[in-house]
């Protein structure tokens, strides 16, 4: 098979929600050496159906194999694998930042930029929630850094096809 | 119906119509093997689990039945795995029964506690855990239908003690309904044409089958196939016996150990049909030169199968059975076969026909010294002109009968050929043997693989099963040593099994078996004759030289042309 540009793919996986489903689901790619970079499992509308959103790295052969493979899965019933250009990809992240009198006013005004929410306030922290694109998650990281970041909590992202 | 969880389990295997169970018995599975007794079920007793699962998995591929083991928890399942992952690897229908702690002491570290889902996960089709003994019926009715459908393989139920201790509510279900489980049988019929269109244009096609066509039974369909083609057909150690290995049309096997033409035909053939077969690193050798100029069509009713390790002009999903009898519906209507393509495709004939006139599978027994395998191997052959189910070890053993032994029908040839498993073949002899107990079952095997399962002796001696042993004892593990001799300068490592360690004549005939022992090649017909003569099981030894090696070879990773023919460094 020709060698072609990874890149980077969002897949919704829609499974049964039965007992031990997220193992295959993982296991399939641990053992067949596929890379996850996020991962996010929920119960759908349907208690009985769950769905994972993996977001994975390959090229196109690798994505169609890992397609594939999760079709094998008996417990898989639905693969839905995203196109960049009409999706919506969305991951939620907490903020610690160590504050001090004088850095205060700057943390609060980029978490308004970002259109952010200070969840949680400390004599010495704040607690930030923010939704958002990988890099707009990436972008608030950089700027809190040099103001006391003290930790990230990213959720992993979900993601959306547009229109019904 | 109230019933036993337990006589539920029981039940439901003789609604799948399971006449014969393969086992060993353990705490976690009490209440069962109560149930089977009181229930009437056959359970044969095995000495150990990894025998018992390549018993259900011999009697499997014997019969084209699914086979049933059942193992207790802890150590009963984890000696289980190497059986169940090589049915896994060669798609072949079971259903393993395993016990479990209660479901109040999962996760608590209990006495022969293990996590049987996920230490089976990554080599079974699909597993359950039955926590709720309502879901026992459904989840069985399920377990046989997923194993035996599609691309067939291993199905594990575990079954908390308390769960088959329970009483609950019988009614087995008449049918199963997956969503999300929907093999595809039918083939295409507009990729069908596209597939006969472009090999009605070859000038140099191949056929290479493999597993498939027996798993789907479609040997006799594809045996009309390609006698109304006429083409070269090769298989793989998966398809043998698929047509028989002496047909006019056949190449012979291909692939590391495969014959000179049939690896040379896949290099230059110029459309390839693949059925049932899935291009396994043993079959492509170095992938990116593999069958460089050929137009390939691939059938497989596993999607993953296709396009996974070479890239396919013209892919079918679907049933080689299906697949091919759509196949001989175009060919019916196509006159153009019946003249005009044996001439287009006679120089390839030719040129095929050169190739094996210029390496011959062959071998040279003198008169004096060592005993070849090869000849004891061609002996048994002559001797049952192919008409026997024959299961092999793995190793060069293994390789020479696929070489020598030409089976004459599908279900007929039983050898681990993914995962490798030595100790395979003789418990997969004794399942075979019980599945067709008026046949004729030889198990070729070495000292090396044989010493792996060989405690199931006691099985073959218990039952009376007449399984014929034909023992080819070199005093090394002859394959690791050729591949030493070859890609490490000699330097032999931990391959000697020095003969008389153990003596296996007094071996077989401690377990009750008849021992014979040929040492010279005037033995070999006369031990043979007298061996496949007698009544019950019996054990036969050829002692063979040690340095005897298997031909050709394409070394690990080289490109399927670049065959050796002769030890390198001796050229």
């Amino acid at each position: 098979m020709t060698e072609a540009a990874a890149s980077e793919h969002t897949l919704t996986v829609r499974v049964r929600n039965e007992f031990g489903v997220l193992s295959r689901v993982v296991g399939l790619f641990s053992a067949r050496g596929y890379n996850i970079d996020s991962l996010c499992v929920a119960e759908s509308l349907d208690p009985a159906v769950s769905q994972i959103t993996i977001v994975t790295r390959g090229n196109d052969e690798e994505l169609e194999q890992i397609t594939k493979q999760l079709y094998k899965l008996i417990d898989v019933i639905k693969v839905i694998e995203h196109d960049p250009g009409d999706c919506i990809g969305r991951e939620m992240a907490f903020f610690k930042v160590r504050t001090q009198a004088e850095s205060r006013a700057e943390v609060m005004r980029i978490a308004e930029i970002f259109r952010s929410k200070i969840v949680d306030v400390c004599s010495d922290s704040y607690t930030i929630e923010l939704t958002g694109s990988p890099g707009k998650v990436e972008a608030f990281t950089e700027m809190l850094r040099p103001l006391g970041l003290e930790d990230v909590i990213r959720s992993g992202r979900v993601a959306v096809a547009r229109g019904l | 119906m109230r019933l036993l969880g337990a006589d539920i389990v029981v039940r439901a295997l003789q609604e799948e119509g399971v006449d014969v169970v393969f086992g060993h018995p353990g705490g976690a599975v009490l209440h069962l093997y109560d149930a089977i007794q009181r229930l009437e079920l056959r359970h044969i007793l095995v000495r150990h689990e990894q025998g018992g699962v390549h018993m259900a998995d011999g009697y499997a591929r014997a019969t084209g039945r699914c086979g049933v083991a059942i193992v207790t928890s802890g150590p009963g399942v984890t000696n289980a795995v190497t059986g169940i992952a090589t049915a896994y690897t060669d798609s072949i229908p079971l259903v393993v029964l395993t016990g479990q702690v209660a479901t109040s002491a999962i996760g608590n570290d209990a006495f022969q506690e293990t996590d049987n889902i996920g230490i089976t996960r990554p080599v079974v089709k699909h597993n359950y855990l039955v926590k709720d003994v309502r879901n026992l019926a459904p989840t069985m009715k399920e377990a046989f239908h997923i194993a035996t459908t599609g691309r067939p393989g291993p199905v594990v139920v575990d079954l908390p003690k308390d769960v088959t201790g329970a009483e609950g509510e019988y009614n087995y279900p008449k049918s199963v309904s997956l969503e999300n489980y929907q093999p595809r049988y039918e083939a295409h019929w507009g990729q069908i044409k596209k597939a006969m269109s472009a090999l009605l244009e070859a000038r140099r096609p191949l056929v290479y089958f493999g597993g498939g066509v027996i798993l789907s039974g479609a040997s006799a369909e594809m045996r009309r196939f390609v006698e109304r083609l006429g083409a070269p057909t090769t298989y793989t150690l998966m398809g043998i016996g698929g047509i028989p290995g002496n047909h006019p049309l056949s190449v012979g096997m291909l692939g590391m150990h495969g014959t000179y033409r049939a690896n040379m035909a896949m290099d230059e053939c110029d459309v390839l049909v693949a059925i049932g077969a899935r291009f396994d690193d043993r079959v492509t050798g170095d992938v990116s030169k593999f069958s460089p100029n050929s137009k390939k069509i691939h059938v497989d009713i596993d999607p993953t199968s296709i396009r996974k390790s070479v890239d396919v002009d013209i892919p079918i999903v679907g049933d080689a059975k299906n697949s091919l009898q759509k196949f001989l519906k175009v060919m019916d209507s196509e006159a153009f076969l019946d003249g005009p393509y044996s001439e287009q495709i006679a120089d390839w004939w030719k040129q095929v026909e050169r190739w094996d006139r210029e390496h011959p599978l062959g071998y040279a027994q003198p008169a004096e010294g060592p005993i070849l395998p090869q000849y004891v191997i061609d002996k048994v052959y002559q001797l049952t002109l192919g008409q026997a189910v024959v299961s092999t070890d793995v190793g060069q053993h293994q390789m020479w009968a696929a070489q020598y032994y030409h089976a004459q029908s599908a279900n007929d040839w039983l050898s681990s050929g993914g995962l490798g498993t030595m100790g395979y073949g003789f418990p997969a002899a004794i399942g075979a043997q019980v599945g067709r107990p008026d046949d004729l079952v030889i198990c070729i095997t070495g000292e090396g693989s044989f010493g792996m399962n060989s405690q199931e002796l006691a099985v073959a001696s218990e039952h009376n099963l007449p399984v014929k042993i034909v023992l080819l004892n070199n005093g090394v593990l002859g394959m690791v040593r050729q591949w030493q001799e070859f890609f490490y300068e000699r330097r032999y490592s931990a391959v000697d099994m020095p003969l008389g360690t153990p003596d296996w004549v007094k071996v077989a005939e401690a377990y009750g078996l008849a021992g014979l022992r040929a040492t010279r090649p005037e033995e070999v017909e006369t031990v043979l004759e007298k061996g496949l003569a007698l009544q019950g099981p019996v054990l036969m030894e050829f002692v063979c030289g040690r340095d005897e090696n298997c031909f050709p070879m394409v070394p690990g990773g080289a490109a399927s042309r670049a065959m050796l023919h002769s030890a390198p460094d001796r050229d």
